[in-house]
């Protein structure tokens, strides 16, 4: 199934709207198509090609709301799922918390998020593309598992209160993780972006391979305290979790982190260094994403944290009523601002501590806290005197976010980054972190 | 069928308008077949030298609520085709939602040359262990009572009477949610198998809040339930199936309501509990959240795909080599530990007739006596570990996914002699009885994990002694399975599970439950995760 422009899906969805008998209704599509390419053992192991739509419907009688999923689209489905939304809407009890559907809204111009050549990748560039990468792994001597993905997507929304947007987007990501022969050592490396252009598979095999090469033999440290340099796709994974928490309503619930005594919440306090600047902004070139929120509301560059103070938080369309604010939704990529220093530069700069390429799953061990706990993963190296000396076994660490960013040193330059967890993209630099927690050693390479 | 030949008008329709309380059509099996042949002569005749096809239907309802409140009611229902071919020696695979005899002969097409692009950097051909088709069979997961059938109204409102016996129990804040789930699978592939499967799926679920003011502190309790592969009848109480310990806890049959009250009560009680004293303790963990951990230490490593590096770039490998197998004496756990993988277990999430390669649901033993004797692995890993045939262990989350190995229901089996729960605690000196799953991570190669829980309990000289809080316990899983000094009997046997064990890339979702009795394991890491910000 080709994308839909945004004629055809206006089309589509005044037809879905045109069956509508409910006192408010909302039709999205959704869909993408792409392939994807898998590899493990010097081979190719999986590989596919997905091409899907998903139509949701929301139907509303007063407060009582319905939603429905389908991805059939004769008239007959698409009355289908307007009638199954209706029908859930009417047997629903009322939602005290419903707001009515969004009007027309003004959104600024689109963003450079879909990119004709990244759309146009075919199963031959993905094959060679795996080829480049196997290559590298066979001449260095080790054995390689990577995974390639490409997709172009849209969506499109329509509500019967004259609301209608429309998006396209492309997305190229990559990641491979070489290993020795004999399973002591580990390098992983990974780059996602919009345009293919900024892919370089070649370049993401060799950082993984001369990891891989370099980790074996990793000596034991204690457990304890260490000044870390976390590179940008070991930070992600704890930054992500702070973004993802920053939320109006459970901290005025007291619920999260952010909440203080009395229904207080550290809104306008200042919460870590003052190094700290997050921010979201649609338009920025190296992170683009789309000029509208998921519940319609156009995006607006905003910042989160400046110079460590709480600046804004995410309301719902509800709960900014319910306070009186302006509702802020939550964006579809984070950045944080860096310094100058390379990675390199910063490893230089660093007496004694440990560079970490990668952290693993992150879970939540406190939301009081935002205490996390995972390890470290595929290259973990001790720095003395502003050299790598020698790799360490991996660690288990239990840290929060708002510590980390307290103990903060010194930041590199921002680089676009995927999480190996949430698989999100985000603009943000290597740190150099003191006294991070690390509670006990893992065994596993 | 795909939306481009929807804008171009003429499309075969598979349903009829449909009232949300009633179940999914299903789609006419002699269709389902006529399909699939489209499917696997495309494949056959692209040079394909064998290929398998899922035609699936997917209906999923959800209602969402908090408080007096339903936030969200949910519908909905997914079809299309995946096509898996080898070609030249290597796999393709290609999806599509549009089902019409042109759309899934392109779609055919297409995974032959996917495969053929592979080849090229095949370096041995997949080799399938063999499968005798089946004919034309089905299956259907065992239910009582169908949940698509009750009342919208009625299942909303059981779970707004849910949180009014928290709100009522003193909780600040009350979230609560059913998932049912219903997959129709037709599956058919070039060994003649035809294949048709209905499984549902059901999982009530909650978390209390209770708020404190004054400190600005919060604790939660979340529930106790299990995701099953029952019908709406687990939601039944049944007092004969409760298990009475500090706590209550449930077998087959779930009471929220009793649970919700009790949660409140719980969350409470939590904010005012001693926090841990870190140090070693003997832990009494409850199958609430023994599940998780058997999930993440025997369930993973013993995947054969981690074991051989498939997910290496992802999920991770696993410490459970080869050679540990091949010795027949990897002493991964106790002599009590025995630990069996189950795909016919009743009322499992695993539980199915026949995999997604189309070989029948069996079980076998893991850990034997606390031995490392098996894996779990499908057609095309099964001759490297000298098996003849597949252990059935493939599965793709949906139509739209290429299957893959994914974990078979692990359980601990039960204790030979009669325990109980409340016997098990007399025992212990100095220990913590943890119930509920919690915080969990584990490194990539299943040897350091991390565990929390909901509620825990100190056990001194053999009786509880409070309630504890801020408790986590960490552990190396050999030293952990080895320190299993004993396993209840089959009354307090147990099924817990998740909807969400992820694997893969693009990452999947496997449904699958692990049985346990209650367990001790003597002198395990506990460690406090009270902080400051």
């Amino acid at each position: 199934m080709p994308l839909l422009s945004q004629d055809e899906a206006q089309t589509l969805l005044k037809k879905v709207l045109g069956f509508s008998k409910a006192d408010e209704c909302e039709a999205s599509i959704g869909g993408s198509e792409g392939g994807n390419i898998r590899y493990a053992r010097n081979s190719v192991s999986t590989s596919g090609a997905v091409n899907s739509t998903e139509l949701r419907v929301s139907s509303t009688f007063g407060k009582k709301q319905g939603i429905a999923t389908i991805n059939e689209y004769d008239d007959a489905s698409l009355e289908k799922a307007v009638r199954r939304a209706e029908t859930l809407a009417q047997l629903a009890p009322e939602n005290p918390e419903y707001m009515p559907m969004l009007g027309p809204q003004t959104y600024q111009s689109a963003a450079r998020t879909f990119v004709p050549n990244t759309a146009a990748i075919t199963s031959r560039l993905r094959a060679d593309l795996t080829g480049q990468s196997l290559d590298i792994a066979g001449k260095a001597g080790v054995t390689a598992a990577g995974y390639l993905e490409n997709s172009a997507s849209f969506s499109a929304t329509m509500n019967s209160k004259g609301l209608f947007n429309y998006s396209t987007q492309t997305d190229v990501n990559f990641s491979v993780t070489m290993r020795t022969t004999d399973g002591t050592g580990s390098g992983y490396a990974s780059g996602g972006y919009n345009d293919i252009a900024s892919l370089d598979v070649a370049g993401n095999s060799k950082t993984a391979a001369w990891k891989a090469a370099k980790s074996g033999g990793a000596k034991a440290l204690e457990p304890g305290k260490y000044t870390v340099i976390l590179e940008p796709a070991a930070g992600i994974v704890l930054l992500e979790n702070l973004y993802g928490s920053l939320d109006a309503r459970s901290a005025d619930e007291g619920r999260n982190f952010l909440s203080l005594p009395g229904g207080k919440t550290r809104l306008g306090e200042k919460l870590v260094d003052e190094q700290v600047n997050i921010y979201s902004d649609p338009w920025n070139e190296t992170l683009p994403t789309r000029n509208y929120s998921s519940d319609g509301l156009p995006q607006e560059k905003i910042s989160w944290i400046e110079k460590g103070v709480v600046k804004n938080l995410n309301y719902s369309r509800y709960w900014a009523q319910k306070k009186g604010v302006k509702p802020v939704p939550n964006p579809d990529g984070f950045i944080m601002t860096g310094g100058t220093a390379s990675l390199d530069e910063l490893i230089k700069g660093t007496e004694k501590g440990i560079l970490v390429t990668r952290l693993w799953y992150i879970r939540s061990v406190d939301p009081q806290t935002l205490l996390f706990t995972g390890l470290t993963r595929d290259g973990t190296f001790y720095i003395e005197n502003g050299q790598i000396k020698f790799p360490v076994k991996n660690f288990r660490f239990n840290e929060s976010p708002i510590i980390m960013l307290n103990n903060l040193e010194a930041l590199g330059v921002p680089v676009r980054t995927v999480s190996g967890e949430g698989g999100g993209a985000a603009l943000i630099p290597p740190m150099k972190v003191r006294d991070f927690t690390f509670s006990s050693l893992s065994d596993a390479v | 069928m795909g939306l481009g030949a929807a804008l171009t008008g003429g499309i075969p329709v598979f349903g009829s308008p449909v009232h949300p309380d009633k179940p999914l059509d299903v789609v006419d099996v002699a269709l389902k077949k006529q399909l699939a042949d489209v499917a696997l002569n495309a494949a056959r005749s692209k040079g394909a030298t064998y290929a398998d096809v899922r035609i699936g239907r997917y209906r999923n309802q959800f209602i969402v609520t908090r408080e007096d409140k339903v936030l969200n009611t949910v519908d909905t229902e997914s079809y299309g085709i995946g096509i898996r071919v080898i070609a030249g020696g290597s796999w393709g695979f290609a999806a599509t939602d549009r089902l019409d005899n042109d759309g899934i002969a392109r779609a055919a097409e297409l995974a032959v040359s996917i495969a053929r692009e592979n080849a090229r950097l095949q370096k041995e051909p997949v080799r399938l262990a063999p499968q005798k088709g089946y004919g034309e069979v089905s299956w259907k997961t065992p239910i009582a009572k169908n949940g698509f059938d009750v009342p919208i109204k009625e299942k909303a409102e059981y779970l707004l009477a849910v949180n009014a016996a928290a709100m009522k129990g003193g909780a600040s804040w009350v979230n609560s949610a059913l998932f049912l789930v219903n997959e129709q699978k037709y599956f058919a592939s070039t060994d003649g198998s035809y294949i048709d499967q209905d499984i549902h799926r059901i999982w009530p679920t909650f978390t209390v809040t209770k708020t404190d003011d004054k400190t600005g502190k919060f604790e939660t309790r979340d529930s106790l339930s299990a995701p099953l592969g029952i019908g709406y009848e687990y939601l039944q109480p049944d007092d004969s199936k409760k298990i009475k310990t500090v706590t209550t806890l449930y077998r087959d049959r779930y009471d929220m309501l009793e649970d919700a009250a009790l949660a409140a009560e719980q969350a409470t009680a939590k904010l005012g509990a001693k926090s841990v004293e870190a140090g070693k303790y003997d832990l009494v963990l409850d199958p609430t959240n023994l599940w998780l951990t058997i999930h993440e230490s025997c369930g993973h490593p013993t995947e054969l795909d981690r074991v051989l590096g498939y997910e290496a770039n992802f999920a991770g490998t696993s410490f459970l080599t080869l050679d540990k197998w091949e010795s027949k004496k990897f002493n991964y756990g106790s002599k009590v530990v025995n630990i069996k993988a189950d795909k016919t277990q009743v009322g499992s999430l695993g539980a199915v007739g026949y995999d997604d390669e189309g070989v029948g649901a069996k079980e076998w033993d893991i850990i034997k006596d606390g031995v490392l004797v098996n894996y779990q692995a499908i057609r095309d890993q099964a001759g490297i570990i000298g098996l003849s045939e597949s252990q059935g262990c493939c599965y793709a989350q949906s139509w739209r996914d290429v299957q893959f190995q994914r974990m078979a229901n692990i359980s601990l089996q039960p204790g030979k002699s009669p325990l109980s729960p409340n016997e098990l605690i007399k025992n212990v000196e100095r220990g913590i009885y943890i119930v509920g799953d919690g915080s969990y991570s584990i490194d990539q190669q299943r040897y350091n994990f991390q565990f929390s829980g909901q509620l825990f309990y100190e056990i001194k000289e053999g009786k509880i002694a409070g309630m504890l809080k801020d408790v986590a316990y960490q552990a190396n899983t050999q030293e952990f399975w080895n320190s299993c000094a004993a396993v209840c009997d089959q009354r307090d046997y147990r099924l817990g599970g998740t909807f969400f064990d992820g694997k893969g890339q693009p990452e999947q979702s496997n449904s699958v439950s692990h049985g346990a009795a209650t367990a001790r394991f003597n002198g395990i890491n506990v460690i406090n995760t009270a902080r400051k910000i």
